[in-house]
């Protein structure tokens, strides 16, 4: 399956309608430790780009956006306990899923190597 | 000159390192037409003369009276060690203590502060201090709010401190929110009315107890009813009533704010006080200001730090739980101090001291044939008399003899013309409290 | 260890008796309004308090003791006339719901020094009045965009956004967003001030308010102020004057001469009154005539046949914002001092602290680069330790902890966000050139060890009574009260 990127720096699988979602770990190392991750809750319709959750470290905090739209299936709870979960593999480490009702908004993100010539301008 | 410890010598030597002639050359970046147009101030004085100006201003001042005058600030004892201590230079001198390091003095003293309110209160979660009770209200609101997402309707009781009420709607104007103000019409909550009003919509209700009229009520049933539509109850008080009654966690409120000035501060017309917030501990993140917590430096060693920093504007700038960027930490010091010396027993006995006067002087004005009691409710320190002449009347005659009589409730409630609300501390001693029967007697 | 008072606790010690009530017995309440346990502050007794928060006092910085080259921070020297004023009983002892009362008489005295610290300035920034009730810088500028928000309502405006610099102080954006408006970021231009062609850019008819700091967080005076001024004026924008550089530009400039319409100060930075270590603070606010009918309630009025007085709260003012005069101790102390100052004590003031500034920027700038060197700066100067992060992985914190082993606390780093690993150093007026010297050698010898041994700043500081403290852990495990 592939992965895609979004301006910011969530990534994205797509499985058939379910997108999975994290933090790229650029954007965590950014961030430093994180200490602390505030979980959407099931149910949520979102729309693309909206502030869905929340991020914490010691030094920054961050909305993460969704970066299609959907509905909150699914969230990663063992965040809430080991937020440190995502310095150990961000990119592995989901943070929520979605219920997907545009796939197409999906093509329109970034792919691994565009998203690595994006971080470069930054 | 005052306060610049430069020589000519000093100043010669640093201009060349610099590599300009004159001091005034430091200004070359500011361009004539923007300078001073005027700078008409009084020449310097010697310290002599101005603390003789200050003396003489301090001395236009009256606190020669025996004083019953209360209504949020309270002529409270203060310890002498809270003085002595707080004057510590190393203290007061200080600077907010980013710097863990340097500041480990300042962020103990504070872990000690939070711990204190969380035990006095009952809470799980506070923060190192606001700037005082009006403003740690509108804070709590402003929590409610965030917490509430879509929930725009705040309601407050009548029984709140009615400058907290106009604080808490300045800060809420500019936020797009519903404000329902009860009417004060008895010194009792309307249950009937609360219970209509509490619907989906309400982020809110504030309550105060005692409230300002100085009644004790049980609150309980109304948060309950709050709590059932995941509406928020937000308990105000004064600190000292709590060292007897319900705390905020017997209440069940999820915010209590209240004013710190009670707890080792001087009446200082009116400031520098602080402001207590403090929440059930699911509610940190939206707590505004300063929170101090434990952690271990690199050898393992108990180290205090500010912690949770990044709900904050240094960091969040325009997203941070609130624009607060100094707590009132000099007060908050005192305060620690102050209930540190008092104690698990001292703390709940000078309450009850209170509670004791109070209630005499009550019970006392009670049996005069011309004074009335508007406090329907059990009272904690403070109440409210009716009497038949005007209360300006009432104070000024009260003056003459000697006393600050209490405040008069006219001015901040509509039709209470006769109506005075009288304090009691635990300075007041019996004495001074018969002298002020007597007096109350040849007056009404 | 350092334990903490619920550690030296122990049953049934007292630390002070309470006046006896000779009252006859009371009525106990019901117990559904009396709480179920005592509150468990701790038991000792008043020596063991002196000793406990004697010994934990030894354990901070303080002007007092230490220089502190904190910049935006202005950390003067405290004149020890303000505490013996503060404590007058007619100050101190003073109950201010005689205000509430109206009883004017009984509080002359104080009505008179609010009275003059308005006069005294309206006549430092040239503006038109203030209010005193703002408790801090913070709540300052709240209550100045609240009255521009006010402002715009009343005209019918429809404005959405404040501008503000991204050098900016994090609480310009914090406080708009408070008053419910969105930020628009100007971005700085190579010289450190806002870039002119972006401001104009980001200009528009939906813009509330503009908020500069001058001189800016770099230290540097914009010379563009005025036109920026005119331009944000010609859209029906105000621009609100940030006080915290204001030690700069004492009997210098006015922002009320260069077109600012609302200022706040902060007395405990230029006006000498003690940080308290956080508070209390005091943060006034000036206004020009458009603003004037929106200030906030409580304001002192005088003639010759009432005295002082209260006057009359305009239709139009947002309301209240702080119980009386917000912390009006502190606008004691800091009318002390200015009128221990006076004219040429002022102007002097701002003098010695660009004195002081520029002469640490030139010993510095050979050592550490100084991205604004080549103009003289103001009362304040900013290097960049990124040289030494690229070269030898040593960073702005790491020269700040390695200060404060020699006494000196740490200058303000990583702000502004502008400069990368930036230095910002203010020394004020008050310091004398021995101290300056030493500290500047003490930077030098910062740099020289970056490049002979950088791993040794890892365990900077050594002689303090913690060394760094792990703030990853403070956030996870959060204890931040004491449970027995």
């Amino acid at each position: 399956m592939s992965k895609r990127y979004s301006n910011e720096h969530e990534w994205t699988v797509l499985d058939e309608q379910i997108a999975t979602i994290g933090l790229s770990a650029y954007a965590v190392e950014k961030l430093g430790d994180i200490t602390f991750v505030e979980l959407p809750e099931i149910g949520t319709l979102v729309g693309k780009d909206e502030s869905i959750a929340f991020i914490e470290s010691v030094k920054a905090a961050s909305d993460i956006y969704t970066p299609i739209s959907g509905e909150v299936i699914e969230v990663n709870e063992l965040l809430e306990n080991k937020p440190e979960l995502l310095n150990e593999d961000a990119e592995v480490n989901w943070i929520f899923k979605l219920k997907v009702s545009d796939g197409v908004e999906f093509e329109t993100l970034m792919d691994e190597p565009g998203y690595k010539a994006y971080i470069e301008t930054l | 000159m005052p306060y610049t410890p430069h020589t000519p010598q000093d100043v010669k030597k640093m201009l060349d390192v610099i590599g300009i002639k004159e001091e005034c050359e430091l200004f070359d970046g500011v361009p004539s037409e923007l300078r001073v147009k005027s700078f008409n101030l009084d020449q310097g004085l010697s310290e002599f003369e101005v603390f003789d100006n200050f003396n003489k201003l301090s001395n236009k001042n009256d606190t020669s009276k025996v004083s019953f005058l209360g209504g949020g600030y309270y002529d409270h004892i203060i310890p002498s060690a809270v003085d002595a201590l707080s004057m510590r230079s190393e203290f007061y001198t200080a600077y907010t203590p980013y710097q863990a390091e340097a500041s480990q003095g300042t962020l103990q003293v504070l872990y000690e502060y939070q711990s204190m309110i969380c035990e006095l209160t009952g809470m799980e979660a506070t923060n190192a201090s606001m700037y005082d009770g009006g403003t740690a209200m509108a804070e709590a609101a402003l929590m409610a709010i965030r917490i509430g997402r879509k929930r725009k309707k705040i309601i407050i009781d009548s029984g709140v401190n009615p400058i907290y009420i106009k604080i808490t709607q300045t800060y809420l104007a500019f936020h797009d929110t519903e404000v329902i103000v009860l009417d004060a019409k008895s010194d009792k909550i309307d249950k009937q009315k609360l219970l209509d009003l509490i619907d989906e919509s309400v982020a809110c209700y504030i309550f105060q107890n005692p409230n300002f009229f100085g009644s004790i009520e049980d609150y309980s049933e109304i948060v309950d009813a709050l709590h059932s539509v995941n509406a928020l109850a937000i308990m105000s008080s004064y600190p000292i009533a709590l060292g007897i009654l319900k705390s905020a966690k017997e209440m069940n409120a999820d915010i209590y704010c209240g004013d710190g000035q009670s707890l080792g501060n001087y009446l200082g017309f009116g400031g520098p006080s602080f402001g207590i917030l403090a929440c059930k501990e699911k509610y940190i993140r939206n707590l505004p200001g300063r929170i101090v917590g434990i952690t271990d430096d690199s050898k393992g060693r108990r180290s205090f730090v500010l912690t949770l920093q990044a709900r904050e504007q240094h960091i969040r700038r325009n997203k941070a739980t609130s624009n607060i960027c100094s707590n009132q930490n000099l007060m908050a010091l005192r305060a620690t101090i102050f209930m540190a010396l008092l104690g698990k027993e001292g703390f709940s006995k000078l309450s009850n001291q209170n509670y004791n006067n109070a209630n005499y002087l009550k019970n006392e004005l009670e049996k005069l044939d011309n004074i009335n009691i508007f406090n329907k409710n059990p009272i904690f320190n403070e109440f409210v008399i009716e009497i038949p002449i005007s209360s300006s009347n009432f104070i000024d005659k009260m003056e003459k003899r000697n006393f600050f009589a209490g405040l008069k409730l006219d001015a901040l409630y509509k039709n209470f013309n006769n109506r005075v609300l009288v304090s009691v501390t635990e300075k007041r001693t019996k004495a001074q409290m018969d002298k002020f029967l007597t007096c109350v007697k040849e007056i009404v | 260890m350092s334990f903490t008072i619920f550690e030296k606790s122990s049953k049934g010690r007292s630390g002070i008796n309470i006046p006896k009530s000779s009252v006859s017995k009371i009525k106990r309440l019901d117990t559904n309004l009396l709480r179920d346990n005592k509150a468990n502050l701790p038991e000792v007794s008043e020596f063991d308090v002196v000793r406990h928060y004697t010994k934990l006092s030894n354990k901070n910085f303080s002007i007092d003791a230490n220089f502190y080259p904190l910049g935006s921070c202005t950390m003067k020297y405290n004149p020890k006339i303000q505490e013996r004023v503060a404590g007058l009983d007619g100050f101190s002892n003073l109950h201010p719901n005689h205000i509430t009362n109206n009883q004017t008489h009984l509080i002359q005295g104080a009505l008179s020094s609010l009275k003059t610290l308005e006069n005294t300035l309206c006549e430092i920034t040239g503006m038109n009045a203030f209010t005193l009730t703002p408790q801090a810088g913070a709540h300052g500028e709240m209550v100045g965009i609240m009255m521009i928000g006010a402002y715009h309502k009343k005209k019918g405006n429809k404005k959405r956004y404040v501008i503000v610099p991204d050098s900016s102080h994090g609480t310009n954006p914090a406080t708009a967003s408070m008053v419910g408006y969105d930020v628009i970021t100007v971005k700085s231009g190579l010289n450190g001030d806002m870039d002119l062609d972006a401001f104009k850019n980001a200009m528009s008819d939906e813009v509330a308010a503009v908020m500069m700091t001058v001189p800016n967080t770099l230290g540097l005076f914009n010379p563009e102020i005025k036109q920026i001024c005119d331009i944000a004026h010609s859209y029906d924008a105000l621009m609100y004057y940030d006080g915290a550089n204001m030690n700069a530009i004492l009997g210098v400039l006015r922002p009320g001469d260069i077109g600012f319409d609302v200022i706040h100060l902060n007395l405990h930075k230029t006006f000498a009154t003690p940080h308290g270590g956080g508070g209390p603070g005091a943060g006034p606010v000036g206004v020009g005539k458009k603003l004037k009918e929106y200030l906030p309630d409580l304001r002192v009025d005088f003639n010759e046949k009432r005295g002082y007085f209260f006057k009359e709260v305009n239709q139009n003012s947002i309301g209240k914002i702080s119980p009386f005069f917000g912390n009006y101790i502190v606008l004691i102390k800091s009318l002390v001092y200015m009128q221990t100052l006076g004219r040429e004590g002022m102007i002097n003031t701002s003098k010695k602290a660009v004195l002081n500034a520029n002469y640490i920027l030139a010993k510095l700038k050979t050592h550490l680069k100084a991205p604004f060197a080549d103009t003289l700066c103001m009362h304040e100067c900013v290097f960049s330790a990124e040289e030494l992060t690229k070269k030898y992985g040593v960073r702005a914190m790491d020269i700040a902890k390695y200060l404060i082993d020699f006494g000196l606390h740490a200058p303000t780093v990583y702000f502004p966000l502008i400069i990368q690993e930036a230095i910002m150093i203010e020394p004020t007026e008050t310091e004398n050139i021995d101290t300056i010297d030493y500290f500047c050698k003490k930077m030098i010898d910062a740099v020289e060890l970056a490049k002979l041994d950088s791993k040794a700043f890892k365990e900077f500081p050594k002689t303090l009574p913690i060394s760094r403290p792990d703030e990853t852990k403070a956030a996870r495990n959060l204890n931040i009260r004491w449970k027995d």
